[in-house]
């Protein structure tokens, strides 16, 4: 149920859907693409980013927000930290607990490798259990590697590295068939014939899904395989600084428990990071989508050791934010939805764009409606939003489809009174991914010695626009290639000793640069309270830190 | 947060027993961060996925507990609450792929399973109203497929062991039914292993170097010439 000041245009939706059943909107050209993302997309926005002033990225542009952190003192004293006293000692360390971080201790494993897995908050805290609407990979005969490289390539705005992508398209199969053989339930027909739907930017049915539970069911399952081989994890272990050896590659991390503020150092002869990206920076002060612990860490300290990072001028808005009601402002509602056949409408009941166009542009649509044309709704409480008309779905596809595709959709609107197989739900672009990130190569490698990525973290393989599906592609691909990859280059490399000169550096040049005043970074964590703690940790870590 | 800045009017609600004023129509989580909590647990996704922020929490007056995720549940005055953030379960350790997917074989990995005395208190402490008791019903009776279905919008908070008098852990039971489910119940995707052999044997390889060599105009008109499945 809605107030009655927004029951009058959930009333124009109705009134215009049986006409809407029958019609298409037509789909924009690159032209009226480009104008659209120029003059309305988030990244577009003059003010909104700034040039770096020191790193491997200096000159380039990043939102504010993640310049500060970047630009961020480190967290440690390194003239009071004892680089003998390491406490754990092992070939790969994997920081990140997603399904990037997962995957990756799983192969560096089975690559006969030792393994420890650090986590900032549990094994499984991260974007991958919220990812609901699906994993592309072309298993269909009607489907090939080639039709979804293309579909990735014109996603990304032709700037994705063709390596990547074409690493990317090409394992897609066989990490589907990976988790099938783990026992995860992907969504199948009686005959084992696997579902699949189209997502925004796809020519084909690609989407594969668990229901609208695809992250939260690959992790359950992942998770599982982790304890049940036995892989050292350590949890509540944020990383806060990467510690080089005297050759001038990654060689350890310094880590604090963050419940009790010990210290803890770990050795280790190569290093993946799967940490996430950085929705809970909130750019330009969009709400996001992303797990709370989704804070840039991993960005920071790779670029402290110098790691070159690429497209950090480009962040995904996902359109389909919830915009009511208030207390989930800025949570998912699943591109499934549009997948499924819901159309947007504005609040005259009128389409606006093709529900499937790429994210960037039916996000910079959906903002355009609104702040332009003055044809969104306004809240009780302020918030802007465009409709997305989802009792279409049982009318095109059978009643019951949304209770039995969307189930985590329905119980997020149940809880607050709304039913979304009989009533529009209304939405607005919210901060969802980090296009770019950290450069990798085919393998995971970044630009520093022993140091790997895996997931959203890195960057290129998706170019300036992710399409749907390919994130939760890219962590499995990603991570699996990483760990292998980490666990050969283990067997094969020579540490040196342990150093933390880098980060005396990088005080040195925050000094010359004038930029003492930034933030120490990584944040960990976002400060909710009321009262704005910034010393959100300062202050009460062990000796050693400051 | 700014949207926040909106809702007002404050009610008293009581964290582990201490008084806080927060506003009306917050959820549990952002209260707790009003009132001034940093967390580290009992938060995660904040979307109702992760299972970090299980609640257990009891209006003054009403002796009935009522459960919650804290991110998708809105506080209500003379609100008493914890959250459970952690729960000491048991979990079996095993092979996937080795096991039978069989009753016996799911009561030989959690044989407490047998000692479940039907009192149904899983099932009220569910917050995403799954029928608990149930599945582990169709857990004793080897019914996997049952668990599996059941179970599945299961986002393992443990809120049901905290409350299980006979000390079953039932995500972690539901967890294993639904590997042995989509392992060997399942259908296997023929189409699947076909693609995957294709792969492997390198049957793509050409047309995506091909691709990857490709200047961008070339790629672009191709994009834009591509047909859509519908």
């Amino acid at each position: 149920m809605y107030p009655p000041e927004m029951q009058e245009s959930v009333d124009n939706v109705i009134a215009t859907r049986e006409q809407r059943l029958k019609e298409s909107y037509p789909v924009l050209s690159a032209e009226e693409k480009a104008t659209l993302l120029q003059g309305f997309h988030p990244d577009s926005i003059a003010g909104g980013m700034r040039e770096l002033q020191i790193g491997p990225n200096k000159g380039e542009r990043t939102p504010n927000e993640l310049a500060d952190l970047l630009e961020g003192n480190s967290r440690i004293d390194p003239d009071i930290i004892d680089l003998d006293m390491v406490d754990y000692d092992v070939d790969v360390l994997v920081i990140g607990g997603g399904g990037g971080g997962a995957a990756a201790a799983l192969l560096a494993q089975e690559n006969d490798a030792s393994v420890m897995l650090v986590t900032k908050l549990r094994l499984g805290d991260a974007n991958t259990v919220g990812a609901e609407g699906g994993t592309q990979a072309a298993t269909k005969p009607q489907d090939s590697p080639a039709i979804h490289y293309l579909d990735a390539m014109g996603g990304g705005g032709f700037t994705n590295i063709p390596a990547l992508v074409d690493a990317l398209v090409h394992d897609a199969p066989g990490v589907i068939h990976w988790l099938e053989s783990l026992g995860m339930m992907w969504g199948k027909e009686p005959d084992g014939t696997l579902l699949t739907e189209s997502g925004g930017g796809t020519s084909r049915k690609r989407m594969h899904s668990a229901r609208d539970y695809t992250g939260l069911e690959a992790m359950r399952v992942l998770r599982d395989e982790v304890r049940n081989r036995g892989i050292d994890v350590l949890e509540f272990a944020p990383v806060v600084e990467l510690v080089m050896d005297e050759e001038g590659q990654v060689a350890g991390a310094v880590i604090i428990n963050f419940e009790t503020d010990e210290m803890v150092l770990v050795r280790a002869k190569a290093i993946i990071l799967a940490t996430g990206g950085g929705g809970r920076l909130h750019y330009q002060g969009f709400p996001t989508t992303n797990h709370y612990g989704a804070t840039a860490d991993g960005l920071v300290i790779a670029y402290r050791v110098g790691a070159k990072l690429i497209f950090m001028d480009t962040m995904q808005y996902h359109p389909t934010g919830v915009a009511y009601p208030e207390q989930i402002v800025g949570q998912l509602v699943t591109e499934k939805v549009r997948g499924l056949g819901a159309q947007l409408v504005n609040s005259d009941g009128e389409q606006f764009i093709f529900p499937l166009e790429t994210r960037d542009a039916v996000a910079s649509s959906i903002i355009r409606e609104c702040k332009e044309r003055g044809k969104g709704l306004t809240t009780p409480t302020g918030q802007l939003g465009v409709w997305l008309d989802s009792p279409m779905i049982d009318m095109l596809r059978g009643p019951g489809t949304i209770a039995r595709e969307l189930p985590a959709m329905v119980r997020q609107f149940q809880r607050f009174g709304i039913d979304m197989s009989k009533e529009p739900v209304l939405t607005y672009p919210t901060l969802h991914y980090q296009n770019g990130g950290i450069l990798i190569d085919d393998q995971g490698r970044t630009t520093i010695p022993n140091l790997f990525a895996a997931g959203e973290v890195e960057g290129g393989v998706h170019g300036r626009n992710r399409l749907m599906g390919n994130s939760t592609l890219d962590i499995f691909v990603f991570g699996r290639r990483a760990g292998k990859a980490a666990a050969e280059r283990a067997r094969e490399t020579k540490p040196g000793k342990l150093t933390l000169e880098h980060v005396r550096q990088w005080q040195r040049q925050l000094k010359e640069a004038g930029l003492e005043e930034r933030p120490r970074s990584p944040i960990l964590i976002p400060d909710y309270t009321r009262h704005g703690r910034i010393a959100s940790l300062s202050g009460s870590f062990a000796s050693g830190l400051e | 947060m700014s949207q926040k800045a909106t809702i007002q009017k404050l009610i008293d609600i009581y964290i582990m027993g201490k008084r806080y004023q927060v506003p009306q129509g917050l959820t549990i989580q952002d209260a707790l961060e009003y009132a001034g909590y940093q967390l580290i647990r009992g938060v995660g996704c904040r979307s109702g996925f992760c299972g970090a922020c299980g609640t257990i929490y009891r209006i003054k007056g009403d002796p009935q507990l009522k459960y919650a995720l804290a991110c998708q549940t809105v506080v209500e005055p003379d609100m008493y609450l914890t959250q459970i953030p952690f729960f000491p379960t048991e979990k079996a350790i095993y092979d996937i792929e080795e096991l039978d997917p069989s009753g016996e074989q799911v009561l030989q990995l959690y044989p407490v399973l047998l000692t479940c005395m039907g009192c149904n208190s899983c099932t009220k402490s569910c917050p995403q109203d799954l029928e608990v008791m149930e599945y582990v019903a169709d857990a004793i009776r080897g019914n996997i497929a049952g668990v599996a279905e059941k179970s599945f919008d299961c986002v393992m908070c443990g809120l049901c062991s905290a409350r299980c008098p006979a000390g079953l852990s039932q995500p972690n039971i539901a967890l294993l039914c639904r590997r042995l489910y989509g392992r060997h119940i399942a259908p296997r995707a023929e189409h699947l292993a076909q693609r995957v052999a294709e792969v492997e044997s390198g049957k793509f390889d050409d047309e995506l170097k091909a691709l990857m060599g490709m200047p961008e105009d070339e790629l672009r008109r191709r994009y834009g010439e591509r047909d859509i499945e519908s």
